[in-house]
């Protein structure tokens, strides 16, 4: 299969091979949760919501010099046609934990729980990435205190070209997928993954183009963040 | 997460300062340089039909362990021919389970894989399903209906740190020895599948284009400190992992990071130490696949002529880095042992004869022969069942720092490996030294020739068989 037209150079999706998908946030979709927010990522659609920090349930899991950051992912048994491993499931609630432990300022609130809840209602691709975004968002929507703003992207290399974003059609053809997020400003990679092979110097090209994606979905986000700002602002009546 | 049960092991503050403090100096506690691997190695065994006494299975597994360091997983291989998945109808499937055992660390829980267990299990299996390493299509035997199933279990036996690098080379291991029952399509309109009994066709290994080895880096500090191949402590100590899986071709198999902030000046770094690490860990796993495949050549060999042979099987020891006891070290140990008092050493000694073991001894103690007249041998040959512990021994080796464990890793099979009976049993002491964890690593004594036996005469398959006889 073509992924990429070799005389147009359009993708199966019409975009061109450094083309970002279109994106689309909104914060505050639910509203019990202290911090929620809903991300698109092309077809892919998640929702994403997070409690005020708890008592730690668990008490052996507690750490008494920093929060416990706890992630639950999970994919809407309508969200896609084929079945998902749940050991799969598992990995990403894993690495979603992981990635915004990085970010949040953990230590600020030692024996305590925070509980970031992830649900992919539609997947086209890229629902990590997906989470990982709307984690951030929400967290921002909630006020944790945090280091700086996560963003995650795709990046594959098929046809020969470096592709950004892969939907779900050119993820299914087995080739390279390399899933980044990074710490916007700080320019730091919390989140590499890679499935597939390739040779080390592509791997750094399409690296890199992950990284270029990540940077500008931060841009993306903090324009939403600054909007939700001025809206509260309005709302208060300052 | 990881359910932390009482009787977690905790580390204190000042054990954790310290290696923090030791790893902003560049320095590691346990001697080794930033990038070094604890010493690795690696054992097959393979389970044949005709040397298993009762065997309720046709199947021939493949099964490796490893020891890096004091972790030490098991790796163990089996085959099932099932129907293949709908969208993939010529394509053999491979599986991945891992077993994470209380007894490797208390911190694990029996039964249900943690997040941990998972996320290892996700590593390997994209190492080596998803980079093609095994070849799939050669495993299908009929399109849409009948494929092999290639299961791989990894038994994590003990948890010494970075228990993914080492799975992963046992897995390879397991693979590369693992041998599938041919099956032909047969009977009377060639559609009755015939799976070849393994004593009629000789069995097929797998198709294995490269070999993914994954390598794992820990992160200290704010992100600019790294080091390979962490140990228990410095797993405990790290702010976060990074795990690569390269082949020795320079291709990137798998990448798993999550965590902890890096530039990404530090991963392509990281990328090149491990692409020398990887091409390292691969000439091991070959080398080791040589030797003992020649081994299994010599075993089929003798079998023939003799009905009743029980093959050798030795250890493969195959370590990085490879130190050689210089003569000093010999002379020391040959003296101890001549001081030692002969019914210390006598006590238990076997009534039958020691069997000769081949050329490469390096000291003979000319000076002490046992009551029997059974010689002495060098700290080389170590009865694997120690009847005695003999103290000043277990100081002696001590100094030595290390001294090589070999036959203990024979238990993975039920075969009778050649013994050497020596009078004074040295694998206590090895093994108490090793418990002790002296600072030093262990450092080998010779390269892995010494442990292939000179060739079997007549005389050592009749003395086995006297042996059996008196039992």
């Amino acid at each position: 299969m073509e992924y990429v037209d070799s005389l147009t150079g359009f993708r199966l999706d019409g975009r061109r091979p450094n083309d970002i998908r279109q994106i689309r946030a909104e914060i505050g979709v639910v509203a019990k949760a202290d911090g929620s927010a809903l991300f698109e990522m092309g077809n892919t659609k998640v929702i994403a919501a997070v409690y005020r920090p708890t008592e730690v349930q668990n008490k052996g899991q507690q750490i008494n010099n920093q929060a416990l950051v706890r992630c639950e992912y999970s994919m809407a048994n309508f969200s896609t046609r084929d079945l998902q491993e749940d050991q799969r499931g598992t990995e990403i609630s894993l690495v979603i934990c992981q990635t915004m432990e990085a970010c949040i300022l953990v230590h600020l609130m030692p024996c305590s729980q925070i509980d970031i809840f992830v649900q992919v209602l539609q997947a086209d691709g890229e629902t990590r990435s997906a989470c990982i975004n709307a984690a951030t968002l929400t967290l921002a929507d909630a006020c944790f205190p945090m280091r700086d703003i996560v963003t995650s992207c795709s990046a594959g290399y098929l046809s020969s070209t470096p592709l950004l974003h892969l939907n779900y059609v050119e993820d299914s053809a087995r080739g390279p997928d390399v899933t980044v997020g990074i710490l916007a400003k700080m320019d730091k990679v919390t989140l590499l993954q890679m499935g597939s092979k390739l040779p080390i110097d592509i791997f750094e090209n399409v690296m890199q183009l992950a990284i270029e994606g990540c940077k500008a979905i931060a841009q993306y986000i903090r324009e939403v963040l600054l909007e939700n700002t001025k809206l509260l602002e309005s709302r208060k009546g300052l | 997460m990881e359910q932390r049960l009482a009787n977690t092991w905790q580390m204190t503050v000042n054990e954790r300062k310290f290696i923090e403090m030791a790893l902003a100096a560049d320095l590691r506690v346990d001697d080794r340089g930033p990038f070094d691997y604890r010493p690795c190695t690696i054992t097959f065994g393979r389970h044949k039909l005709k040397y298993l006494q009762f065997s309720f299975t046709n199947r021939v597994g493949g099964s490796s362990e490893v020891q890096l360091g004091e972790t030490h997983v098991m790796s163990y291989v089996t085959s099932q021919l099932v129907q293949p998945y709908r969208d993939r109808p010529n394509e053999g499937t491979l599986s991945i389970f891992t077993e994470f055992s209380p007894m490797a660390d208390p911190a694990f829980e029996a039964g249900r894989p943690g997040e941990f267990a998972i996320e290892l299990g996700r590593i390997v299996d994209r190492g080596l399903r998803e980079s093609g390493a095994v070849d799939m299509e050669s495993l299908c035997v009929v399109v849409g209906k009948l494929v092999w199933s290639i299961r791989v279990d990894l038994h994590i036996l003990d948890n010494g740190g970075n228990l993914i690098d080492a799975a992963n080379i046992a897995a390879l291991a397991s693979l590369l020895t693992f041998r599938r029952p041919e099956c032909t399509l047969g009977g009377d309109d060639n559609h009755e599948l015939i799976i070849h009994d393994i004593e009629d066709r000789e069995p097929l290994p797998l198709i294995i284009h490269h070999l993914p080895v994954a390598v794992t880096f820990a992160v200290f500090g704010e992100g600019n400190i790294m080091v390979i191949d962490p140990s228990y402590k410095e797993e405990a100590v790290m702010g976060g992992r990074m795990t690569i899986t390269m082949n020795s071709n320079g291709d990137i198999c798998a990448v798993q990071k999550a965590g902890i902030g890096i530039s990404s000046s530090v991963i392509i770094r990281c990328l090149e130490i491990c692409a020398v690490k990887a091409a390292e860990i691969t000439s091991k796993i070959n080398h080791a696949n040589l030797l003992d495949s020649q081994m299994e050549s010599f075993n089929d060999g003798r079998s023939i002529q003799y009905p009743n042979f029980h093959p050798v099987d030795v250890a493969i020891q195959d370590n990085l880095p490879d130190v050689i006891m210089n003569k000093k070290q010999i002379e020391n140990l040959t003296g101890h042992l001549a001081a030692l008092p002969l019914d210390a050493l006598d006590r238990n000694s076997n009534k039958s004869g020691a069997v000769v073991v081949g050329t490469n001894t390096r000291a003979k103690f000319e000076n002490n022969q046992a009551r029997d007249g059974v010689p002495f041998y060098s700290p080389s040959n170590w009865d694997p069942y120690p009847r005695k512990l003999c103290s000043c021994l277990a100081r002696s080796s001590l100094k030595l720092s290390g001294l090589p464990e070999d036959v203990e890793e024979d238990k993975v099979n039920t075969t009778q490996s050649v013994k050497v009976e020596c009078g004074l049993e040295h694998t206590k002491g090895a093994s108490s030294s090793r418990a002790l964890e002296t600072a030093s690593e262990y450092t080998t004594v010779e390269a892995t020739s010494q442990y292939i036996k000179a060739p079997k005469t007549l005389k050592d398959a009749v003395k086995i068989q006297n042996r059996k006889m008196r039992k």
